[in-house]
């Protein structure tokens, strides 16, 4: 009956995703738990809304059904559509802390070109260890990258961009919990290998905690996400020919 | 709002717009996003686009971003039947590979500071 209501009414999942995400912010923003990242819990929140309800998940993206059997777009879709200029609009804060890379070039590029082939491999050699298949390695072989980049890399290798998208925050919450006892436990204390470590690892999810070690360290791990995304999407498309 | 952010979405949908054509006519997998990012920073370095002719909107837009990944995790619970298998796998490669790389990073970009600093006598951290 839910369901039937939510079909016939336009702006259902706009609405829902608006809200449950600003109640997911004011939650993290009251417990300041990484634990609580905003999205991952607004979308614990909407899933388990959809199972309880068992209002459809194309009603929710897509929005109202429409006589001729299409949807009226003003669903969560809406928001997703925003996803290639956001994207584009990356080269913003990028271009604005192009002026950090002077000072180590060699440093940050190497280290975040090292950092991308060791996920890569590392990526490769477990998926063969696991006896994952083709589409579910391709899947996980952009999960240190920020998510706009990986989901459309997943995308364009083939994957599955949902799956990508999960390991993908996963991979921000974990490297925002433990980076400090990573750093510590391999004695990495400059704080440009810090940052750059951080940010490579762990996209903008860590970056938020690159924050509190300092100014240098956020912004180098700011900058490496953007030059972690594009290495990736140079190489990922080379690993992806790899069969096994 | 005003005219001048309605000008930008102009910039900002007419370089998206031009990452989605390179993504069409060439014939590699990299998305049309990251044309369109490369794009940008061009335009940006070059000032053929100003940054305050694309800023305001663009900050906007990349501080809203994570509500625009709801749609596709929350499509998690419609195509279940697709990844029910791999769930543990993905978890435990997500965890090592995160260690690994954060190690990776850190170590050679430490190494290569350390390097250069022998060669050149004292450079400072900061």
């Amino acid at each position: 009956m839910l369901n039937e209501m939510a079909a016939n009414i336009s702006f259902f999942g706009i609405f829902l995703t608006g809200v449950m995400y600003t109640l997911a912010i004011a939650i993290q923003k009251r417990f300041k738990s990484p634990l609580l990242n905003p999205l991952l819990v607004a979308c614990i929140i909407i899933i388990a809304l959809l199972l309880i309800t068992d209002i459809d998940y194309n009603i929710f993206l897509y929005g109202k059904l429409k006589a001729d059997g299409s949807y009226d777009g003003t669903g969560a879709v809406m928001f997703q559509n925003l996803l290639t200029p956001t994207t584009v609009c990356l080269a913003i804060p990028l271009y604005e802390k192009l002026r950090y890379l002077k000072k180590y070039p060699a440093a940050i590029l190497g280290g975040i070109l090292a950092g991308t082939v060791a996920c890569l491999t590392s990526v490769l050699l477990l998926s063969m260890l696991f006896g994952l298949d083709h589409t579910q390695y391709v899947t996980l072989l952009p999960k240190s990258i920020t998510t706009a980049i990986g989901m459309g890399v997943s995308e364009e290798l083939g994957g599955m961009p949902a799956v990508t998208v999960a390991s993908i925050v996963l991979t921000g919450i974990i490297g925002n919990v433990i980076s400090g006892g990573v750093l510590k436990l391999f004695h990495i204390s400059h704080p440009v290998a810090q940052g750059v470590a951080i940010g490579t690892s762990s996209h903008a999810i860590g970056t938020a905690r690159a924050r509190e070690f300092g100014e240098v360290q956020e912004a180098m791990s700011g900058l490496s996400i953007a030059v972690c995304g594009l290495m990736t999407v140079v190489l990922a498309s080379f690993y992806a020919m790899i069969h096994f | 709002m005003s005219l001048k952010h309605l000008s930008q979405i102009a910039w900002i949908a007419a370089v998206s717009f031009g990452g989605e054509l390179l993504n069409y006519l060439l014939p590699l997998p990299i998305p049309g996003s990251i044309y369109g990012l490369v794009l940008m920073l061009i335009l940006l370095m070059t000032g053929i686009v100003k940054l305050d002719r694309v800023k305001s909107v663009g900050d906007w837009l990349v501080s809203i971003m994570p509500v625009m990944f709801v749609g596709p995790v929350v499509g998690l619970i419609s195509s279940y039947d697709s990844y029910k298998d791999i769930i543990i796998p993905v978890f435990v490669i997500t965890v090592l590979t995160t260690v690994i790389t954060m190690a990776a990073t850190g170590l050679t970009a430490q190494g290569i500071i350390r390097l250069q600093e022998g060669k050149e006598d004292e450079t400072n951290a900061e």
